[in-house]
Formats: C-alpha cells, structure tokens, sequence
C-alpha cells in the first residue's frame, strides 16, 4: 500500500503552510481528514486555523467548527496572527460552527440512544454555503466531555468524519493527547481516522521549549519522518523549520567580491565570492568584531549591509568603528548600513532564525555579518544549533548573501569551538585570528585557513590596528603552533637565538580547527 | 393552565427520530394532554434554526415553558427520566 502507485491514487491538496507541505511531501490527501494531535498548548487550533487562512488566502473557503473555545473568543484571539475572522466570515469565505457547550442552556439530559445529527447538519450547511474546500474541527476530544457515552461519541466521530468526503472537504481534525510521548491520543481518535496523523510536540529542553511536528503517517504518500522544529509566530502562524527541506544546490558564483580590506582581499585570491560563507574564528579581542565592521563599513558601493550582533549594543560598534578610523554614521542614516542587536537570551534559537530571516527578506542586503554565532550557541543544545546552522546557512546561500559569521574560540591562545566543528564544513572560506605572544608583546596574527576555489597565501600575518584602521602586514616569522595556542619559536638566522614558549592548554592539539 | 411548549429537533426520516417521536406523544397524551404544542424540525431541512440554537445531538428536545427551560437528547425512551427531565404535572383535577 505504499510506493509510488498508491501515491498516485491519492490526490494532495497543497496546504500552503510551506513546512507542513514539504513535511507532506506536497500537502494533505484531498477529501480526506488527517488528525493533528498535541498536548494542551502545543499549537493544534493555530495549526488548524493556519490550514484555513492559507485555503482562504488561496481562494478556497473553509468551515471552523470550534468544540472548545466559543466562535467569539477565537476572533478575538487570533487577531495578532493577522487571522480576521470576522472579516472572513462577512465575505462569505469563512463559516463558523460554534459546537462549545453554551453555558446559557442547561446540560441536556441524554434519555436514550442520539447521534449528532444536528453537527452533521450544520457542517453540511456551511460548507454548502461559503462552498467550502477545507474544514478544521478543534477538537474532537472535547466531544467527549460534553457527551457522556464513549461509545455513542466514536460512532458519531467516524460518522462526522465520512459525512465530509461526499462534501468535498479536505480537513485537519485535532485531538488531545496527555504525554508528549507515549500513546498517539487520548481518545484513540487516531485510531480511526486512518488517512493521516500529525504530532505537535512542546517540549522543555535545556529551560527552553522547543516546538516541534512529526508526521507520523499519511495515507498514499512518503512523509518526512522525524521531529521537525517549528514556532508560533505573530502574523504567520505556524513556521516549520524543516531541516531537510535544505538542497545543496545554491546558486555559485564566481564573481568576487573585495573584503574592505584590500590586503585580505589578496590573501583571498582576490576577495570573497558573491555568495560565500566565511567564518572568522577567534579569542576575544583578536579583532573579529573589527573586520566585520570593514567588511561592512569600508564598502558603500557594495550595496546594503546588515550587521546582527547578539554582543555588543549599537553604539558601542559604532564607537569602536570611529575610534579605528571607520565613521559608519552616514551609512547608517542613509539606512545603507543597519545593525540589529538582540540579547541571545531573548529567545529561543528558532525565533533567532526567524528574526534573521525576516530581516534577509525585508532589507534584502548583499552583505551579513552574524556577531558571533558562538553567543548564540550558548542558549541552544547541540543538536538544535547544528539544525540552526545548517538551515541558516542554506537560506543564506539561497539568498545569495555574502556572510561573514564570526565564532569565539573558548581560549585566548586559539583552539577549536564547537561553533567551528558544526559549520566548517558548510562554510566556503575559514579566516583564523590569533593572539600571538611574541617575545614578551602580544600581537594579532591573521591566516586564511581555507577559502574554497581560491588560490590562497596560507602565511600568517600580522595584524595592525591604529587610528587609521586596520592594516594587515608582514608574515609572522619564527613562530610555530600558532593554530593551536602551542607557540614554539624557531632558530632565527638573524637573531640567533631559540627559546620555547610556555606551553598552552592542550586542546586541538592537531593544530586544526575543525 | 398550564401549557407546555416542546420543540423536537429530528434528522428527517431516522428510526431513532421516529422513535423519540412516538415515545414523546405517548408520554404527552398520558400526562399533559391538551396541555401541550409541539414542534417537529427536521435539521436537515431547517440547519438555520440548528445552527441558531446550537443543537448538535439529534433528537433534541426542548422545553421551552413552562420554566425552566430544559434540554433532552436521546430517542426519549427511558418513560419515566423524560417525565422527570420535563418536569410534566398532570393535569389536576377541574376545580373550575
């Protein structure tokens, strides 16, 4: 029953939610209702009202049958996801179905064997009057609170259920369930509505929650299987995150691009290519920060830059700019040049994802720079950061985004960050900043570790900052172990003399970053 | 004198619609003969009146007067729980 015959008996109706359609493999089987199931505040009704408002957005009218929260609440509560309802409702492209016990009426008494004809009715009604494509039904579990007899509920369930597909109607019904794992649903709904299954999941993971979906089957069709992230977003709705969704197809480019500073630019083979993703990865106070801002800043012909710094505040980079002889002021008024700055603590790293995003697609910038991707990786377990920076960066390569993401090395000396073992392998070019301590004086030494189709000076060099800006300079001579933060100082024809530096912590001892 | 209003909400034509049916004329004409209207809708015909008065379990029965208002659902079967549930006085005797 599965393979490509059965897919092609089983029509799919796109839901335009673009996760939930790639999770699908192309939306939902047409004329057929699939049960979301979720624990209390998972985002079921969101999910189910999203499916409704991208129907309607997409000229095909919906039915809401709402068991829980009465029709009048729910206008008023979906307002911020950019859901009129109300407006909806009067342009005959949405009904309504208020099925919440009224609390005006007594309970009925049940004397006797019912069904819920009245429902079946009333759904028919609607549908046939706003002539309705979808139907969302919120939820179905409550059906057993307000009636009694289990059995009679199940029965009139599935016949609800079947009374939709003479109807035409292609539908998401939700359903309750008590733990996050463990057994589908609470009533066993799932059970026997077989044409497809959908888990919301909201989790607490490392004092964050983290919002998940899971297709667990669909009638007719392969899924994407497996947890996929997703959040609750104003003005959206539901935004799934689906890591596999990524192609490595970008476009490529061999057009360079100069890096604001021109003796990088010839370390580089010539500069940056249009749409890489560089890495500069470095102590504190090695200058990341500083060659961010150049590459920024030094370049107002190379169209609108954007800076998202989750360390420093605005004032505070544009302060350290002037003070290296770089006015970023009339860039950043003439709106060339902006910097957005976020406390990484502030939200969850899917809501970071998100802001990045909507800030790529509202100010569409040729550059980025991410200040630091390492404070963000902070707030995030391992394998969420990893999804993190493999989606990131995909969407960026997407975009054709020149980024330049810098990292922080968890010692002074250099050595490895987790930062740099997730992403370097995505990243198109790896720039190394090092504390050099050279006889007594600590210097700043620079190397291009990789840069992907580029002819690279792979020598270390010097870096000098001063009032008139940053210079990159000579090579570094008799000095070994600079990768690693294990300097060792090399008999020097000139001065003639050797001397072991003191060694430092042992940690990437590979002398290889990644 | 008392007179009871009963609205009876069917899906048209179903034994369990005609069986409420039946079972409330029965108890109507042994306790409140005379003393009673009652309305049959069919949801299928009128989903307005469904829709206006949230009726979801067919059949509904609703007693609107005398107070209180009250609510059935079910073919109406169990003889004395509808008694009860309507809350129906039989008529006492003609005092004139």
């Amino acid at each position: 029953m599965s393979g490509p015959q059965a897919a092609a008996r089983v029509a799919k109706l796109r839901t335009g939610i673009p996760g939930i359609d790639f999770l699908t493999h192309g939306g939902l089987p047409e004329g057929r209702t699939c049960v979301v199931s979720g624990t209390a505040g998972s985002g079921k009704t969101i999910l189910a009202l999203h499916f409704l408002a991208a129907g309607i957005a997409e000229g095909q009218p919906g039915v809401f049958v709402t068991f829980e929260e009465p029709a009048e609440d729910l206008r008023r509560n979906v307002g911020s996801f950019g859901w009129d309802l109300a407006a909806w409702e009067r342009g005959g492209r949405l009904a309504i179905i208020d099925a919440t016990p009224d609390p005006a009426t007594e309970e009925a008494l049940a004397v006797g064997d019912y069904d819920l004809g009245g429902l079946v009715s009333r759904i028919a009604h609607a549908a046939g009057r706003v002539g309705a494509r979808r139907i969302a039904l919120d939820s179905l579990g409550s059906l057993f609170a307000q009636f009694t007899d289990h059995g009679i509920v199940r029965r009139e369930i599935r016949r609800i259920l079947s009374s939709l597909r003479p109807l035409g109607l292609t539908g998401l019904a939700t359903s309750e369930r008590v733990a996050e794992y463990g057994a589908v649903g609470r009533f066993g709904v799932e059970e026997f509505v077989a044409d497809g299954v959908i888990i919301l999941r909201n989790t607490l993971t490392e004092m964050r929650r983290r919002r998940t979906v899971e297709v667990l089957k669909m009638r007719g069709s392969a899924h994407a299987k497996g947890e996929h992230p997703f959040i609750i977003l104003d003005g959206v709705g539901v935004e799934v995150i689906p890591l596999s969704a990524l192609r490595l197809d970008p476009p490529a480019s061999d057009v360079r691009r100069p890096t604001g500073i021109p003796e990088l630019d010839a370390m580089c083979g010539g500069g940056f290519f249009e749409n890489s993703i560089v890495i500069v990865s470095g102590a504190t106070g090695t200058g990341k920060t500083l060659l961010a801002t150049y590459f920024l800043g030094a370049l107002p012909d190379e169209g609108p830059a954007l800076m998202v710094a989750y360390e420093e505040g605005r004032e505070q980079i544009t302060r350290n700019a002037r003070n290296w002889g770089l006015d970023l002021g009339p860039l950043l008024t003439s709106g060339q040049l902006r910097i957005e700055c976020r406390y990484p603590e502030a939200a969850g790293l899917e809501d970071h994802l998100v802001h990045i995003k909507q800030l790529v697609d509202a100010h569409t910038p040729s550059r980025l720079v991410i200040d630091s991707l390492s404070a963000l990786e902070r707030i995030a377990s391992d394998k969420s950061f990893r999804e993190f920076a493999i989606d990131l960066t995909a969407f960026l390569k997407q975009h054709s985004v020149l980024t330049l993401l810098t990292t922080t090395t968890p010692t002074l000396t250099g050595g490895a960050s987790l930062t740099n073992t997730h992403i370097s392998t995505i990243a198109d070019g790896i720039i190394l900043l090092r504390h050099v301590e050279l006889y007594g004086e600590l210097q700043r030494g620079l190397a291009v570790l990789k840069m992907r189709g580029s002819d690279v000076d792979r020598r270390i060099r010097e870096i000098i900052v001063s009032g008139e800006g940053l210079r990159i300079g000579e090579p570094i001579r008799n000095v070994a172990g600079v990768l690693s933060g294990n300097l060792t100082y090399i008999l020097d024809d000139q001065s003639g003399f050797t001397r072991m530096a003191p060694r430092g912590p042992a940690e990437g001892g590979d002398g290889h970053p990644s | 004198m008392r007179n009871y209003v009963f609205r009876l909400f069917v899906t048209g034509g179903s034994a369990r619609s005609e069986d409420a049916l039946k079972n409330l004329r029965r108890i109507c004409e042994e306790h409140v003969a005379g003393q009673y209207d009652l309305s049959v809708i069919d949801v299928l015909e009128h989903p307005q009146q469904a829709e206006a008065l949230k009726i979801l379990a067919t059949p509904t029965l609703i007693k609107d007067g005398p107070p209180p208002p009250r609510r059935l659902i079910g073919d109406l079967s169990a003889y004395m729980e509808v008694v009860d549930g309507l809350d129906l006085q039989p008529k006492a005797p003609n005092t004139e």
